[in-house]
């Protein structure tokens, strides 16, 4: 036990005098989460909106009004007629543009039903759809406050509920996907890199011919990722709960106990690679091209997954980030407990039990 | 039983592509300090990781200890030591924490045998705190030795450990490696310096995977068959042309200041008549004496069998 | 009066405030066989690289084939030889191919290249081996092999860097028939060895310790002047008071 002690004393001093890698082990994730966060944010914010009203009424100015409060959404300008929208979009700082028709209040009034028309700039869909939505929650919000006041026999009214996310905030969604990716990375690639470091410099010769079991060796190189990452998920953890404003509404030792058990999965998997391959660059590049790209694409934070065609929807079920997006966001954003994600938590613990016994199957004692 | 042993080792690489060892046989003694002389590419390091039980032969036996390398390898790796070439030391861990990292690696503490690498740790123990990166070609040798030592080994295992190494570090290695054999270790040491092989109580000579002979190096030397010679006069280039031209010349090779020659018959006036055809090409300061055959001579001549 | 084919005056590298080399001044003749020896970490890989064009010095001067150091370094790269022990030759492709890309490399003409490439095979013996790949020759034919190659463009000046270490006895000397060839062909050959029989082989040896060349001259008159037997007595003695060695 002793020596295995000292093994992971030695490679936590390499791991620390290693400046290089330890500025990607903590500087990408929060370069990560502070992209992610501020610059790539899918919340749009100060989007200019176009006006055009011919209603002139109650109704209208009441939604005018509602619109520019609203933090996502300035009014650049009131247009006197709606051929000018046109020309708005044309100079493409205008992304949205709301039309009024003449007697907007009176129809509401009588008819007890009333058309509005948005028209978006859908060149960008993603905003156009974000867009339109914000709107369409403001509309909605408004139809609501009038139908309080006058009882109305045959309403149709859309609810729209935003669950957990009323304000239709980026971070929620990017960062258990962010996690999920940092932690997946880190461990892998410096897992895999760690061990075939200590191939190519020859000293694995060094540790095989000794007394030493040398898959224990290997596993005292997971010691300090697995230590590191903990610090790395606290650290993405804070800045994203007091900077970008994300909730976190379940149990922290279930979050961790979790964590912990996919940042062994990752480290599982570094260890397989390693096995694999001799060289670090292969190393390098079986870890970035087989686990970042897949991760990226099938996690689920970036692109939904219900989205894709089937075949692909089975691979993602491969990828062990896709299970932890799932239980992280589970525990964070809707506070659910065990109960809710004990099959993932299985699936995840199949996968670690999985690679660990196909590595040490495949961990060669000798040279070739 | 020999404490070191091979019997028809054979090894390759590359599914049979690449015949490293060739059906190699030898013993080393018990407290032998054994060499293991050959160029690059001549199979050294790859019976040396057979020996050190690294890598498993396609053919043959081979124990140390009485342990076989196949079998039996759980034994030796934890008795021998071994000093891979490149010295392959924790180059961002400081001399005291490598020095320390195998001791534990071996179950033992650098107090324990301290003793054993007293003489060798005094020469680097002012750059104890030193990384062992930034450490100069010979003190990563010498550190690399107490690295293998700290467990007091049995059999020590050298895999080229003069390579890459100053000309003055090279003599002290010997030097320490001299004074190791008082301890009773049994060494095992492969080069390509064959002005080392002299150094050594018993060297085989090794070429191509093949071993040409195993011997001390006294009996090898006086195992030439041809009586050999020095010769060197003006313009040394031309002449090596002109010696290989002597109808008589049966090899003619050069060593420096010299050319080691030998005739092909023996005839007593063998020095006269080359003397004779030499100055009629107008050589002058023409030298020729008889001298006694190097381990570097004895290589060239089985290299040619 | 002999063509100076190196010359350098005071030529200087430093690194930060390291000096790897320090105002090391000499010439190198047209045609010699100039033995440039050292312990490892003495400056001669520095010093080298300097001539080579590879590295711009600190200070001092000097010019190789007529170029100058500083500002001409691709001529000087056109106008050289050079080949190493680490690295000489693509192991993954074939004998010919090397040839075939070296000579493409170097500039030579369709015409030049089958000429060329004949004249080699034939020098070494290689007819058989010209679609082997080199990773598969054995290990003394590569040297041998990767000079041919590296003096294809006939240059000036050849720069051996350690070209026989870890080579069998026999095949280290048939390089150096390869070399005494070349020198005979009026190529001039700049070659560091750590083998001291070789240095005897050299017209004239530099020495270089802790960054200055403490002795320049023939083998016979070096030994003369430090009263040594042979020329490994010589290194010993000048390499003996060395501060510096090696990474």
């Amino acid at each position: 036990m002793k020596q295995f002690i000292t093994f992971i004393r030695k490679e936590f001093y390499h791991v620390f005098r290693d400046q290089k890698t330890l500025l990607l082990l903590f500087g990408l994730p929060i370069a990560q989460i502070v992209l992610f966060g501020f610059a790539l944010s899918n919340e749009i914010k100060n989007a200019n909106l176009v006006v055009c009203d011919y209603a002139r009424d109650d109704a209208s100015q009441c939604i005018i009004q509602k619109l520019s409060v609203n933090q996502n959404m300035q009014i650049e300008k009131v247009l006197l007629s709606h051929t000018q929208i046109e020309a708005a979009f044309k100079t493409g700082k205008v992304k949205i543009a709301i039309v009024f028709p003449a007697g907007f209040n009176a129809s509401l009034q009588h008819f007890h039903t009333a058309t509005l028309q948005v028209i978006a700039d859908a060149s960008d869909p993603n905003t156009a759809t974000t867009l339109t939505n914000y709107i369409s929650n403001i509309v909605k919000e408004y139809q609501q406050e009038i139908t309080r006041l006058t009882p109305m026999p045959l309403q149709v009214t859309t609810q729209v509920r935003m669950l957990y996310n009323p304000e239709l905030k980026g971070a929620t969604n990017f960062v258990p996907g962010v996690m999920a990716l940092v932690l997946l990375l880190v461990c892998v690639l410096m897992t895999s890199a760690s061990i075939v470091r200590e191939k190519e410099k020859g000293t694995m010769e060094l540790l095989l011919v000794s007394p030493f079991n040398p898959f224990l060796v290997i596993v005292s190189k997971a010691v300090p990722y697995f230590a590191l990452s903990l610090v790395n998920l606290t650290v993405i953890l804070l800045l994203s709960v007091f900077l970008l404003d994300m909730p976190f509404h379940g149990s922290l030792l279930l979050f961790y106990a979790e964590s912990s058990l996919f940042i062994i999965t990752a480290l599982s998997l570094g260890l397989l690679i390693s096995n694999s391959t001799s060289s670090l660059q292969s190393a390098m590049l079986i870890s970035l091209m087989g686990m970042l790209v897949p991760a990226m694409l099938f996690t689920g934070f970036m692109f939904p997954i219900e989205n894709m065609p089937m075949p692909l929807q089975w691979i993602s079920q491969l990828i062990p980030s896709k299970w932890y997006y799932t239980i992280a966001k589970a525990i964070m954003i809707k506070g659910l407990g065990i109960a809710a994600i004990w099959k993932e938590t299985l699936v995840l613990l199949g996968m670690t039990t999985g690679l660990l016994l196909v590595s040490l199957k495949k961990f060669n004692i000798r040279l070739q | 039983m020999a404490e070191v042993l091979l019997e028809h080792i054979s090894k390759t690489y590359n599914r049979g592509a690449v015949l490293a060892a060739d059906d190699v046989s030898f013993a080393v003694e018990k407290g032998e300090l054994f060499g293991l002389i050959g160029a690059d590419g001549a199979g050294k390091t790859s019976i040396f990781r057979v020996l050190t039980t690294l890598l498993l032969p396609d053919a043959g036996h081979a124990s140390v200890q009485g342990y076989d390398v196949t079998t039996q390898y759980k034994a030796i790796r934890h008795s021998v030591g071994y000093m891979p070439g490149k010295f392959s030391l924790y180059q961002d861990l400081t001399v005291e924490e490598n020095l320390r990292f195998f001791a534990t690696l071996f179950n033992t503490t650098v107090e324990a045998n301290y003793d054993l690498i007293k003489d060798i740790y005094r020469q680097i123990e002012p750059f104890k705190t030193r990384r062992a990166g930034k450490l100069s070609g010979g003190m990563k040798q010498k550190l690399a030795l107490c690295c293998a030592l700290i467990h007091r080994p049995q059999v020590l295992f050298l895999d080229e450990p003069t390579t890459g190494v100053d000309t003055v570090s090279r003599k002290e290695f010997w030097q320490m490696l001299q004074t190791l054999r008082q301890e009773g270790i049994t060494i095992l040491v492969s080069t390509p310096y064959m002005d080392e092989a002299a150094l050594c109580e018993r060297i085989a000579l090794i070429q191509r995977g093949k071993i040409l002979t195993v011997d001390t190096p006294a009996k090898i030397t006086s195992a030439y068959p041809d009586k050999l010679y020095a010769i060197r006069a003006s313009s040394m280039s031309h002449l090596l042309t002109d010696l290989r031209n002597f109808k008589n010349i049966s090899s003619c090779y050069a060593f420096g200041e010299y050319h080691h020659i030998s005739f092909q018959r023996h005839n007593n006036d063998n020095k006269e008549s080359l003397l004779q055809y030499l100055q009629a090409k107008q050589y002058q300061n023409i030298e020729i004496k008889e001298i006694a055959p190097s381990v570097e001579d004895c290589f060239i001549k089985l290299m040619q069998a | 009066m002999k063509e100076v084919v190196i010359n350098t005056n005071r030529l200087t590298k430093k690194f930060g405030s390291f000096t790897a080399v320090s105002n090391i001044s000499f010439d190198v003749y047209a045609g010699e066989i100039f033995g440039f020896l050292g312990a490892n970490g003495a400056g001669k890989t520095t010093a080298m690289r300097m001539l080579c064009g590879l590295s711009i010095p600190s200070s001092g001067t000097a010019s190789v084939a007529g170029f100058d150091v500083y500002k001409e370094t691709e001529k000087i790269k056109r106008n050289i030889g050079y080949m190493s022990q680490k690295f000489s030759l693509y192991e993954d492709l074939t004998v010919l191919e090397n040839i075939r890309f070296f000579a493409g490399i170097y500039g030579l003409r369709n015409t030049a290249i089958k000429q060329k490439t004949d004249q080699l095979v034939q020098q070494l013996g290689m007819q058989k081996e010209l679609n082997t790949l080199v990773g598969a020759l054995p290990p003394g034919w590569k040297q041998k092999l990767a000079f041919s190659v590296a003096i294809l463009h006939d240059p000036k000046i050849v720069f051996l860097d350690e070209p026989t270490g870890g080579v069998d006895p026999v095949t280290r000397r048939q390089f150096w028939d390869l070399i005494y060839a070349a020198s005979a062909a009026s190529i001039t050959i700049f070659v560091t060895t750590h083998y001291m029989d070789e240095a005897e082989y050299c017209d004239r040896i530099s020495m270089m310790v802790d960054g200055e060349v403490k002795a320049l001259d023939s083998p016979s008159q070096l030994k003369k002047q430090y009263k040594a037997a042979s020329m490994d007595d010589v290194f010993f003695e000048l390499a003996r008071g060395a501060k510096r060695s090696a990474d």
